[in-house]
């Protein structure tokens, strides 16, 4: 490497360093490979794709500098600040592995450039400007690490996996649920039919869709009085806790919290709301809900706009991150076999980041760094989207026994009714359960655990013989790129 | 009717057999198990009484098995589940819930409704049973 690229990375200081002009990020102190980042730091690891002309290094450090205190020039009331100490510092630059031209940049943000338990400023921070920057060609944030001070300012879930069991007196299982079909054109009555004959056929949950809020055919009001009657008959047929997640989502924050208090009101003990309502609004019905002693649900409806791609957007794994630190109790967060996009390992890692009370870093399942959650109640994720009963015995080995899973065309498209579509979910649920606990090996034997269970139910049996064979393999887009390294075992 | 609280109510009664491999399922991940049972089956009835405090130290199945059976030689026509309790911390609490005793007879549940302002109603869900006292309900 010549003399000269060498000079544009290293860091100027004093005078040469504030001389009125342009100069590169790197030269104003945004890469410093020998920055040791301190426990406290809020790290960031970033895909980036630089243009041909621009050093990766060089690239990197813009990404520092416009994530934190630079602009495009220098400015000389830096000099009024602590700006060694603000200054984001880009402090490592991989190759990514068989992905030429893109690199994992890591950067470490002190923790005096946030404002305590606010996602709307450290997403401002972090995404708010870097991703147009004419010389990058893409970029992508893949994950972040929060130090424990950081994740003590905010509350978290609301209620949590342990307590929302505790509340619904169901344990040992996944939840069952399913989106009322079709999503949009049903009257109140109509719509709290299929909501009645899912919960009362064997479901814990059913669900508005994304876009079910207030429209001409179903106006909000009489879809929560009509659901809360099946909720309440199905609870009364069953001896069952039962919800449905009414969907409170609205255009303004006023007309949320109006439909919040009337679904408390009528005794529900859920409500959802949609992640395009911004982070700010999650972050008040959050509140409310702890409130309230309310589940909180939400549906990522626009996530993929900026998840999917590999070399653009936000990693899910972040927003799964930022969604636990801002308190919501339910998030989508994908099947592996359903019809949306899921890689398997990618999908593992998101769950491990909604649940789990420590993550280790975990390459293989795209998890960059170590985090401790400190005590932050676990998200409970839900599966939701193209799954049937006979792949429950994957879903169990993919996604574990803290989840929802969502049957909503495998439930209200059954041949012998919404009912029988219900109870065959839940007879193969606890049948794949049973087996699993009894030891047995559900991957290879699920499909006749399934089978035997069918032998006494006849919904079951009709579900296997439409669906049982029905899958979606198509290559996953947002897949880790790592190196497996090589065990000594 | 059939009360389908718990983890396999949907599965046709558990058998010893089926019933002591749970159990072992429990007992191999650490958990303690308890025995509770009650005659009134509200969605809502949290506290079903304890045959017992939960056995934090019997860590055979036999041992657990011969809980269970004088729970339900006591209270034949009980509801009568088995728990494995999970006292990691983050957790502390029920890991698996089932029920291996019901009455003969499940008469289930009324809902009653009252009519209020705004086509609200306010319901509530009486189990038939609990119309009599405790221990004269099945």
């Amino acid at each position: 490497m010549s003399a000269v690229i060498e000079g544009a990375k290293r860091m100027k200081t004093g005078a040469e360093r504030y001389r009125a002009g342009v100069m590169k990020y790197a030269q104003m102190g945004y890469w410093q490979p020998d920055y040791a980042p301190a426990p406290t730091d809020v790290l960031a690891v970033f895909r980036i794709s630089p243009q041909e002309s621009v050093e990766p290094e060089e690239a990197a450090a813009a990404v520092a500098g416009e994530s934190s205190t630079a602009t495009w020039t220098v400015v000389w009331t830096d000099r009024l600040t602590a700006c060694d100490r603000y200054r984001a510092k880009a402090y490592r630059v991989d190759p990514v592995p068989g992905s030429p031209g893109q690199f994992f940049a890591y950067i470490a943000y002190d923790l005096d450039l946030f404002e305590p338990g606010s996602i709307a400023n450290l997403s401002a921070s972090v995404i708010g400007n870097v991703f147009g920057f004419k010389p990058l060609k893409a970029l992508r944030l893949e994950d972040m690490r929060f130090p424990t001070a950081y994740v003590k300012t905010f509350a978290g879930p609301p209620t949590g996996i342990v307590v929302e069991r505790e509340r619904l007196d169901k344990f040992g299982r996944p939840l069952l649920g399913a989106t009322v079909k079709p999503k949009l054109g049903l009257s109140g009555k109509n719509y709290g039919r299929v909501v009645y004959e899912a919960l009362k056929g064997g479901l814990d949950f059913s669900k508005d869709d994304e876009n079910i809020n207030s429209q001409s055919f179903m106006h909000w009001r009489d879809r929560f009085l009509y659901c809360m009657e099946a909720v309440n008959r199905s609870q009364a047929a069953t001896g069952e806790v039962k919800g449905h997640y009414l969907n409170v989502t609205a255009a303004t924050m006023e007309d949320m919290y109006e439909r919040a208090e009337f679904a408390k009101e009528l005794g529900s003990v859920i409500v959802m709301i949609d992640l395009v309502i911004g982070y700010t609004a999650i972050q008040s019905m959050s509140r409310w809900a702890r409130r309230n002693d309310m589940i909180l649900h939400l549906h990522r409806a626009g996530h993929s706009t900026y998840t999917r791609q590999k070399t653009h957007g936000v990693s899910f794994r972040v927003i799964s991150k930022w969604m636990r630190l801002a308190g919501v109790d339910h998030l989508h967060a994908g099947t592996v076999v359903g019809k949306l996009e899921g890689d398997p390992n990618s999908v593992q890692g998101f769950y491990n980041v909604l649940r789990e009370g420590h993550n280790p870093m975990d390459l293989s399942r795209g998890i960059f760094f170590e985090q401790d959650w400190a005590g932050l109640h676990g998200v409970l994720p839900v599966a939701s989207g193209g799954i049937h009963a006979g792949q429950m015995h994957q879903l169990l080995h993919y996604l574990g026994e803290d989840t929802v899973l969502q049957f909503g065309g495998g439930t209200i498209g059954h041949p012998m009714g919404i009912a029988a579509g219900a109870a065959a979910n839940r007879v193969a649920l606890e049948a794949m359960v049973l087996a699993r606990n009894e030891g047995r090996d559900i991957w290879n034997e699920g499909p006749q655990i399934l089978a035997d269970a069918a032998r006494h139910c006849a919904p079951l049996k009709a579900a296997l013989d439409i669906w049982g064979e029905v899958t979606f393999n198509y290559a996953s887009t947002d897949t880790p790129d790592f190196v497996p390294t090589p065990s000594v075992a | 009717m059939r009360i389908t609280q718990g983890a396999f109510s949907f599965l046709p009664d558990l058998t010893d057999e089926q019933i002591v491999k749970q159990i072992e399922y429990g007992l191999a991940n650490g958990w303690a198990i308890s025995v509770e049972y009650t005659d009134d089956p509200h969605p809502r009835n949290t506290y079903w009484e304890m045959f017992g405090i939960p056995m934090f130290d019997i860590r055979d199945a036999a041992g657990v098995m011969s809980e269970v059976n004088a729970c339900r030689k006591t209270f034949p026509n009980h509801y009568i589940k088995v728990n494995a309790f999970d006292s990691a911390r983050g957790r502390e609490s029920v890991r698996l819930s089932f029920i291996i005793n019901r009455p003969a007879e499940e008469p289930g549940y009324a809902l009653v409704r009252q009519e209020g302002p705004g086509r609200t109603i306010h319901y509530t869900t009486r189990a038939y049973a609990t119309e009599r006292p405790e221990g004269a309900r099945y």
